[in-house]
């Protein structure tokens, strides 16, 4: 550990926090900078589509520490400035602000932004969600809104879509894909999720994609690929997300849909990545992976800042992940790829309680539950059992 | 070691229980986290310190 003395960490949200709060439990004594380009003290973002856009919390409640808590753990916040570039060989941060940070060890951790439709985002109404600041812009037009279209149905857009409807909103939810959250979880459970929100009120075109944004200045409307009009005075495009990696281009980064690493999270010697921008080598699986959830966010900045500091070894999580969406809690371990077959092992759709498995390839390699979370912790064993 | 939890904040994630199963537990009905030991003996203070940083949702609160 004696050649280490300065950590610098891009990106101040679940990952990178997490990496400078685990180097100061580990023992590392030395220089902790965390860099992010919000203003915000760093805050965790899975209730921005929840309990922030349904106004049952307020915005302060998603802060992770208070400032007392970064003085006492001597980790030095710049926050409201942006990495634009990184100098692998002279082992450089360049900062928005001209400045540049030297580092021992750099953890990139600046996760993803939105995707956008190719136009229209610039008709007022339109909005995108990843900050604090955009879920607050959200729920104003919210308030304000009769009618909601929100594009895209999978964690994100269905999540959305749940909390503009209990608010007594107008909503439609609009995907491509046959049903909602078909490509995170098969097209029979995305099926009953579509039930869940027809039930519920929402209106759900699925199978159909959006031809344009219509309005003049604001948005007054959703024209899809089949025609038809959906009125909206607010629109949510929840369409996916693109690793945060421009400010790396250039830099000798391995660079491909995020920052690629090896097994042990570490991009080139000295360079690591975590959380929703890192695909890393996943040696148990024998795939390279991209994990774009709240808890992988935690656990791979454990990891990387054990990894620093000690033996690196590799990180072989299972894949944990939740939605809430109306009275639904759909937990999942493992993974959910496009051609696994699904099987209900307990419960009843009909019930809107269940545990399901995925095989992919005769194994088992995800569990999800409905409303059940015990039964879902019991088979999260039977994953780790080949 | 004090353990002190947000249940209201609590997302059911279950990972305390898989980290510290002595002193977590989880409702039948939700999952929402049910704290089985307040002040949890110096053998599990790791499992505990574990859980509460592995908590995705940060509802469990040590005072040490």
């Amino acid at each position: 550990m004696s050649d280490i003395n300065r950590v610098v960490v891009v990106g101040a949200s679940a990952a990178g926090l997490t990496t400078a709060e685990t180097l100061r439990r580990e023992g590392f004594d030395g220089l902790v900078t965390l860099i992010g380009d919000e203003l915000h003290l760093p805050y965790d973002r899975p209730p921005l589509s929840k309990q922030v856009l349904l106004g049952t919390w307020e915005p302060e409640r998603t802060s992770f520490r208070d400032d007392a808590t970064y003085q006492r753990l001597e980790i030095g916040l710049r926050l409201g400035v942006a990495a634009t570039g990184v100098d692998t060989g002279a082992r450089t941060v360049a900062l928005s602000t001209g400045d540049r940070v030297p580092y021992d060890r750099l953890v990139i951790a600046t996760g993803v932004r939105p995707a956008e439709l190719r136009a229209g985002h610039e008709l007022a109404g339109v909005h995108v969600m990843r900050t604090l600041d955009d879920a607050l812009a959200l729920q104003a037009g919210l308030a304000r809104a009769t009618s909601v279209v929100v594009v895209g149905a999978g964690f994100l857009g269905s999540e959305a879509a749940a909390a503009a409807r209990t608010l007594g909103k107008d909503v439609a939810l609009v995907d491509m894909a046959p049903v909602p959250m078909s490509r995170q979880f098969g097209d029979e459970l995305g099926g009953w999720i579509g039930d869940l929100h027809r039930d519920n009120g929402v209106d759900v075109r699925t199978g159909v994609g959006v031809a344009r944004l219509l309005g003049e200045g604001a948005v007054t409307g959703v024209e899809l690929a089949d025609g038809s009009v959906l009125a909206a005075d607010v629109v949510l495009v929840a369409i996916g997300s693109v690793p945060a990696t421009d400010w790396l281009v250039g830099s000798g980064i391995p660079l491909d849909d995020g920052v690629l690493c090896d097994d042990m999270c570490e991009a080139v010697p000295g360079v690591y990545a975590a959380g929703d921008v890192a695909r890393w080598h996943h040696r148990r699986f024998g795939v390279r992976m991209r994990v774009e959830h709240r808890m992988n966010a935690t656990e791979q900045a454990m990891a990387v800042a054990k990894n620093i500091l000690g033996e690196p070894k590799p990180f072989t999580p299972v894949p944990y992940f939740w939605t809430d969406q109306f009275d639904a809690r759909i937990q999942a371990y493992g993974m959910f790829p496009p051609d696994a077959k699904m099987t209900v092992a307990q419960g009843d759709p009909a019930d809107r309680k269940l545990v399901a498995h995925y095989h992919h390839e005769g194994a088992l390699v995800g569990v999800l539950g409905w409303n059940m979370p015990r039964e879902l912790r019991a088979a999260r064993a039977l994953l780790l059992e080949d | 070691m004090r353990v002190s939890i947000d249940e209201d904040g609590c997302v059911g994630a279950g990972q305390c229980v898989l980290a510290a199963p002595d002193v977590f537990d989880q409702r039948d009905e939700d999952g929402i986290v049910v704290l089985l030991d307040k002040e949890p003996g110096e053998h599990l203070h790791e499992a505990t310190r574990e859980a509460a940083l592995l908590c995705p949702a940060l509802v469990i609160h040590l005072a040490e």
